[in-house]
């Protein structure tokens, strides 16, 4: 057997390669007529007024920093998890002890406003 | 007879007789067989997918009360044939100032997504792309690239609406990533494995029993992740027209929405493999891998239908709402969740009474949510009640 990972490695080749394929064939096949109406960015027929990269709410920023802190923390629980019955009972008290810890820096940014949608 | 009990590895292991035979070195046959092996099955993935398009229209039309695709073959069962010929023949449309190289990658990313995670899917013991020790983890990880997809596709549309769509993406698809881990996370601790093929080893009864609230946080996070309605902000056509996918046109847009229809599919497979023993169906599987793989794609099929069903019958949520459920009510449920599951299971471990018990604390946990909802939302009507007197007047 050889190592699993090459198999995920074709897998991401194969999975790339049949919607380029589709994409290609469309190209190849559809019509091209561009025109700079056709062309125009849509916006319900109104012409665009200004830049589309705009700045964008803060609050989505504060998001995704909440998610961050939860997602690395629920990588160091995957181990814990996998190894848990084989462990003994004081290890499942301070994976409970970690999880809490998590808990109480949501309960902060929660009681810091930080999830209220302004 | 050897073929039937093992259909993967026989074709396998003569085809790699053959291949070696010819001269040619180990790995590199390996690595040959194994790609064609790919292709085919995503060959199948895609052909399914087709059925997926029309399936999703006939369900969608018995919800609305219409007939849904009924020209094309018998019960219009060739209407998605048609589409794709269509979706071919379209013009492809580039918008002026689009940033060309990102909003050409962002559908490809978008299916490739799906199709990663099938690399893992168990159809039947020894039939499965390929067993991962840290599978969970790889389906969390292949599921972010859709995240990726649609936060590219909306950025370089150079387009508000597409914009606009592309940062409710972001936060909703992240923030519901939390109780999705967390659930998974509930199902390691249970089946004591991160592989999909030792999660369904590990049922003998289907885990639905042993942790029924962490079923439904999941389904939940699940159809969030999918974006799929009540859930689907970022494409909601009646405030950002189509979302992140606004400026895409023909097979480009097929994409997404083909992408959409089998990431629901997988999801159906997950959550039969997570919950509903994969598959596993009261001793039917020892038939034979083909007739397990037959249970995994129909109970697939049902829990696809099973997210159609919420999709078609449920509202729209507003965004703070949304944010709001998932910050404030999954994610701490879901910790606590976690934390009762290990406690329980560990106390309990060997025994009889390990599945009762840990169903027991389910129910308890739902009834005191429940209970704490309510005189919540007492409080909350309280206070309302309080700030407008007037109301209460006219009322009288």
């Amino acid at each position: 057997m050889q190592n699993p990972w090459i198999y995920i490695g074709l897998f991401v080749l194969v999975g790339m390669f049949i919607p380029i394929a589709a994409i290609a064939i469309a190209a190849f096949l559809g019509p091209k007529k561009p025109n700079a109406i056709k062309q125009s960015t849509y916006e319900c027929g109104i012409e665009t007024v200004g830049d589309s990269w705009i700045q964008f709410k803060a609050q989505y920023y504060i998001f995704a920093l909440v998610f961050l802190v939860f997602d690395v923390e629920t990588v160091f629980l995957f181990p814990w998890a996998v190894a848990l019955n084989k462990l003994p009972l004081f290890a499942v008290f301070e994976g409970i002890i970690f999880i809490l810890i998590l808990l109480a820096g949501l309960v902060y940014a929660w009681k810091k406003g930080m999830l209220e949608w302004a | 007879m050897e073929f039937w009990k093992d259909p993967i590895n026989t074709i396998f292991a003569s085809l790699l007789k053959s291949f070696t035979s010819g001269g040619m070195s180990e790995v590199l046959a390996t690595i040959l067989i194994w790609l064609i092996g790919i292709l085919l099955f995503v060959t199948f993935a895609m052909v399914l997918d087709i059925f997926l398009v029309w399936i999703e229209r006939k369900v969608v039309a018995r919800f609305q009360d219409r007939l849904g695709p009924n020209r094309i073959g018998p019960f219009g069962i060739f209407q998605p044939f048609a589409d794709i010929v269509k979706l071919l023949i379209k013009e492809d449309i580039t918008p002026v100032g689009a940033d060309v190289i990102l909003f050409n990658l962002a559908p490809i990313f978008s299916m490739m997504s799906v199709l990663l995670l099938w690399a893992i899917m168990p159809f039947a013991p020894l039939m499965v792309g390929v067993d991962l020790n840290v599978g969970m983890l790889y389906l969390v990880a292949a599921g972010s690239i859709g995240t990726l997809s649609v936060i590219m596709a909306g950025w370089a549309s150079n387009n508000k609406y597409a914009t606009m769509g592309a940062f409710r993406t972001v936060a909703q698809m992240i923030s519901y990533e939390i109780p999705m881990v967390a659930a998974i996370l509930v199902i390691t601790v249970l089946a004591g494995s991160m592989g999909a093929v030792g999660i369904v080893e590990a049922q003998e009864i289907p885990f639905i029993f042993y942790a029924p609230l962490t079923f439904i946080i999941f389904l939940i996070s699940a159809i969030a992740e999918l974006g799929r309605s009540p859930f689907d902000l970022n494409e909601a056509e009646s405030e950002i027209v189509a979302g992140f996918h606004t400026e895409y046109t023909g097979m480009k847009f097929g994409l997404f929405y083909a992408g959409e229809l089998l990431h629901s599919f997988t999801f159906g497979g997950f959550i039969a493999l997570l919950f509903f023993g994969g598959h596993r169906f009261f001793g039917l599987e020892e038939l034979g891998p083909i007739v397990g793989a037959l249970i995994f794609i129909g109970k697939a099929l049902f829990f696809y239908w099973v997210i159609m069903w919420v999709k078609y019958t449920v509202p729209r949520i507003r965004i703070d709402h949304m944010l709001a459920f998932n910050w404030k009510f999954l994610t701490p449920l879901a910790f606590i969740l976690l934390m009762v599951t290990a406690l329980v299971g560990r106390l309990f471990l060997e025994s009889n009474w390990l599945v009762p018990a840990l169903f027991l604390s389910n129910i308890l946990i739902a009834w005191l949510t429940v209970e704490y909802l309510k005189s919540h939302a007492r409080k909350e009507r309280e206070k309302e009640e309080a700030l407008k007197p007037s109301a209460q007047m006219t009322q009288h």
